[in-house]
């Protein structure tokens, strides 16, 4: 059986946050120490890019999924990453008037948020999320893996900004797995266009040895970043694999994949995990200790922004832990091997882009939620269809399908939006989850007594 | 045959949804197969050479009922997708022994997978276009993405096809192609004479027709309409743009022509004209097919323009070669390349004083008074305000 949020196809309620509720003085919030230096890094690399022109450091902007951070280290670039810029500004409230501005200045109601955002952080003045402003890039890498709308947002920032553009074209699984043409085309492009393109800008020589170094640093931290999100295994978890990972996948899927720094955060956050393990705990929320653990979710999609946190509470209220998450993999999926290879370093490269999880096509990406569901020994399935993303969201009601049908387990689906306030129904999607929880908690009790 | 005849004739085969045209081709010869194909581009040729037809899919338009489609696609994901599962779901398309899905949106790309888990039985290809336009890299992968189809194909006919099949078939659509010029000439400088509600009609029938015999029509077409005089009006001379997809329902184009616009250009089924010229029928078929798509083909939102200064190029040719006096945008709903795509040609319009203006559609959409006083402001801005 499946709960579906718009079986008629109806558009979800819209609600601006309430302003009118008083507000009580909030709690202090409780992090992992993994968390709180995840937040000293990307702060520090808003700081770097605001003083990259000082610093005399070229600027580079590029995209999570098939982000090619290792290489551009090569060439000295301070790295923006417009999509992580996006989410920041949602989660600190500052999104939403991002894309009305954006609206305002013509562009329609109905596409990406994350690219409107974006477009009204520059026309507001490229305040960072930080509150630092933000550099021109001086070279956009668009690393065309899994979304096309990529493709489209980097000629809009160089129609206003005129900047270089370098387009890595990688082609899509479309039946399912990695050919060697697909590989040859995409290795040829990083020889051919983007490490000549990168050189140019930046004045700076290749040094293929200088990238295999970071591949080393960047494979030792995949390997601690899978243990951590496989950790979600046990019973009970010691992690959330959807609200928590966001932290966790913050460093490697974004500025840090193959810095020293990168390698320190993941084995922190590894041998913390490992005492979590030890005590016997579940994850950490942001009110502390998550007591009991009674449901264990498979989650699909991008989580909300704007309301993170209210969502998340909606989980660990109710006791709900999501052992694994597909939006965890979505700047690439290491827990079925891949490492990123400092011996066939572009060829690794080319394999990171084609693996990408929205690169994956649908009988991929059914198969590997199917799988979690078995080895995380999950109860359900839960959809959060993005309205911003078709790249995740277009055919998803047919994964639910599928899913309950080869694992016999509940799905359920609820929609919201990535930065978008006006898109985050809390009370819709409130009541829905807890129906679903009663529905997974009937089921149980069903099976039981057979 | 008369206009009308031919008209009719048309319409006939843009309504049957049931792609009546192509069981009857099926039928006609034992173990004829079919290969459909979704909007942009997909190289037809190959289809054509293995001796199969080639049928375009764009939806199911304005007559279809889409209920079991719905069933899959949130309420923000255009139309096309749900109606073309609704044709599939209710056995409309089984006639097709395959579907290609060309890359054009993440809605497309995600169909083709659907497909699979939807269709088992049936042949599924993505077709992944290139976006670098370097002979040795973008043509050398889509060469291998032209042979892994060719060999494909081969196999589902149970033959080879052969290099001088291929070059026959790049002969007949040379031909084609030459004939949808023309037709598209005749109605730039006569668009009384060629309305476009006919235009596409006779275009539409090319999704169903062998090609050989879309171009006699075509001809037959052209034919007819000059030999009938009709009123010229004082319209406005339009292209129309961003209709690369999802389809806008026929009312929607006659609504447009009748609020006062001549639309002299446009893109609705790009794939009849996508290859600007003629491919050479005497080299390497693969190869030229590959030179003639990276350099020689139309642009639309879902191709990278390399450069900044490319953007907006093709849009102001059109322009400029068919004597337009302004744009029409007219976009379906919730389609990414096309909304995303539409406020960097915008500003280049303002920027080369094109007036313009915009707005969106479903092929389903129902109510054309908006539509209609939307494009007859515009004809009248053009005629009343406009520096000429």
């Amino acid at each position: 059986m499946s709960m579906s949020a718009n079986p008629s196809g109806t558009t979800p309620v819209r609600m601006m946050p309430s302003s009118a509720a008083p507000k009580k003085p909030a709690a202090p919030v409780q992090k992992e120490d993994a968390m709180w230096l995840q937040k000293e890094l990307v702060n520090g690399n808003y700081t770097e890019l605001a003083n990259a022109r000082q610093l005399g450091k070229k600027v580079s902007a590029t995209f999570v999924p098939g982000n090619l951070n290792e290489l551009l280290m090569c060439f000295d670039f301070a790295r923006s990453l417009p999509e992580t810029n996006a989410l920041q500004n949602g989660m600190r409230k500052k999104s939403g008037k991002m894309i009305m501005d954006a609206e305002r200045d013509g562009h329609s109601e109905d596409v990406c948020t994350y690219v409107k955002a974006d477009l009204g952080m520059m026309l507001q003045g490229q305040v960072g999320p930080t509150g630092e402003a933000l550099p021109t890039p001086d070279v956009l890498l668009l690393s065309y893996t899994g979304c096309f709308t990529f493709m489209k947002w980097f000629e809009l920032v160089r129609q206003k900004y005129d900047c270089e553009t370098v387009m890595l074209h990688v082609p899509y699984q479309g039946e399912g797995h990695v050919t060697q043409s697909m590989r040859d085309y995409v290795v040829k492009q990083l020889k051919e266009n983007v490490i000549p393109t990168l050189e140019r800008v930046s004045g700076v020589r290749f040094d293929i040895d200088r990238l295999r170094q970071y591949m080393r640093e960047s494979a030792k931290a995949e390997e601690d970043l899978v243990w951590t999100l496989q950790s979600a295994k046990r019973k009970p978890s010691p992690i959330d694999g959807y609200f928590g990972a966001v932290y966790y996948i913050g460093p490697i899927f974004t500025a840090f994949r193959g810095t020293p720094e990168a390698t320190k955060f993941y084995a922190t956050l590894r041998a913390e995990i490992e005492q979590r393990i030890r005590d016997g705990k579940g994850p950490i929320t942001p009110e502390g200790e998550m007591p009991e653990e009674k449901y264990r979710l498979v989650v699909e999609g991008p989580p909300n922004w704007t309301s993170f946190r209210e969502f998340w509470k909606m989980f660990y209220d109710e006791g709900a832990v999501v052992v694994a998450s597909t939006y965890s993999k979505v700047g690439g999926v290491y827990d079925f091997g891949f490492r990123h290879d400092p011996d066939h370093p572009l060829e690794s490269l080319a394999e990171y882009c084609l693996g990408c999880y929205t690169n994956l096509n649908f009988p991929q990406r059914i198969d590997m939620i199917c799988k979690y569901m078995d080895e995380y020994q999950a109860d359900g399935l839960l959809i959060n269809s993005i309205k911003s993303c078709n790249s995740f969201s277009a055919g998803q009601l047919l994964i639910l399908r599928e899913v309950e049908k080869r694992t016999g387990k509940p799905a359920a689906f609820i929609e919201s939006d990535l930065v978008d306030p006006r898109y985050f129904s809390a009370a819709n999607i409130k009541n829905r989850l807890e129906s679903y929880f009663q529905m997974i908690k009937q089921k149980r009790t069903a099976a039981g007594a057979h | 045959m008369t206009l009308k005849d031919i008209v009719d004739r048309c319409e006939a085969l843009f309504e049957d949804t049931r792609f009546g045209a192509v069981r009857d081709w099926k039928a006609a010869a034992p173990g004829r197969k079919a290969i459909g194909y979704m909007p942009i581009y997909v190289p037809r040729e190959l289809i054509h050479a293995a001796g199969m037809l080639p049928v375009g899919i764009f939806g199911g338009g304005d007559q279809l009922e889409v209920i079991q489609g719905d069933a899959y696609y949130q309420s923000y994901i255009c139309r096309i997708p749900r109606s073309t599962l609704e044709l599939g779901l209710t056995g409309r398309l089984d006639c097709l022994d395959g579907l290609l899905f060309p890359s054009i949106c993440d809605v497309i790309r995600n169909l083709s997978g659907m497909w699979q888990v939807l269709f088992k039985d049936k042949y599924v290809k993505y077709l992944d276009l290139p976006q670098n336009y370097d002979d040795a890299t973008g043509g050398s992968f889509y060469v291998r993405e032209m042979q892994a189809l060719r060999e494909d194909l081969a196999r589902l006919a149970g033959r080879e096809i052969s290099d001088a099949a291929l070059n026959a078939s790049i002969a007949v659509y040379n031909e084609n192609r030459k004939a949808i010029r023309e037709l598209y000439a005749y109605r730039a400088q006569k668009p009384w004479q060629a309305p476009t509600s006919e235009v596409y009609l006779v275009l539409r029938a090319g999704c169903v027709l062998p090609p050989e015999e879309h171009t006699r029509l075509v001809r037959a077409y052209l034919a007819a309409a000059d030999a009938q005089q009709r009123p010229r009006r004082d319209n406005a001379r339009v292209v129309l743009t961003g209709s690369f997809c999802e389809q806008p329902p026929l009312g929607l184009i006659k609504s447009i022509e009748i609020a006062g616009c001549y639309v002299v250009d446009d893109d609705f089924q790009l794939i009849q004209s996508w290859l600007l010229d003629e491919v050479p029928a005497d080299g390497d078929p693969l190869q030229e097919l590959s030179k003639a798509f990276l350099h020689r083909s139309a642009s639309t939102a879902s191709k990278y323009d390399e450069k900044k200064a490319d953007k907006g190029q093709f849009l102001l040719r059109q322009v400029k070669t068919r004597g337009a006096e302004g744009v029409i945008f007219a976009a379906p709903s919730f389609c990414d390349p096309a909304l995303l795509e539409r406020p960097m040609l915008q500003e280049i319009l303002a920027r080369h004083g094109i007036p313009y203006t915009a707005f969106k559609y479903a092929e389903n959409t129902g109510q054309m008074a908006p539509i209609r006083e939307q494009a007859g402001t515009f004809a009248d801005s053009i005629k009343l305000w406009s520096a000429a």
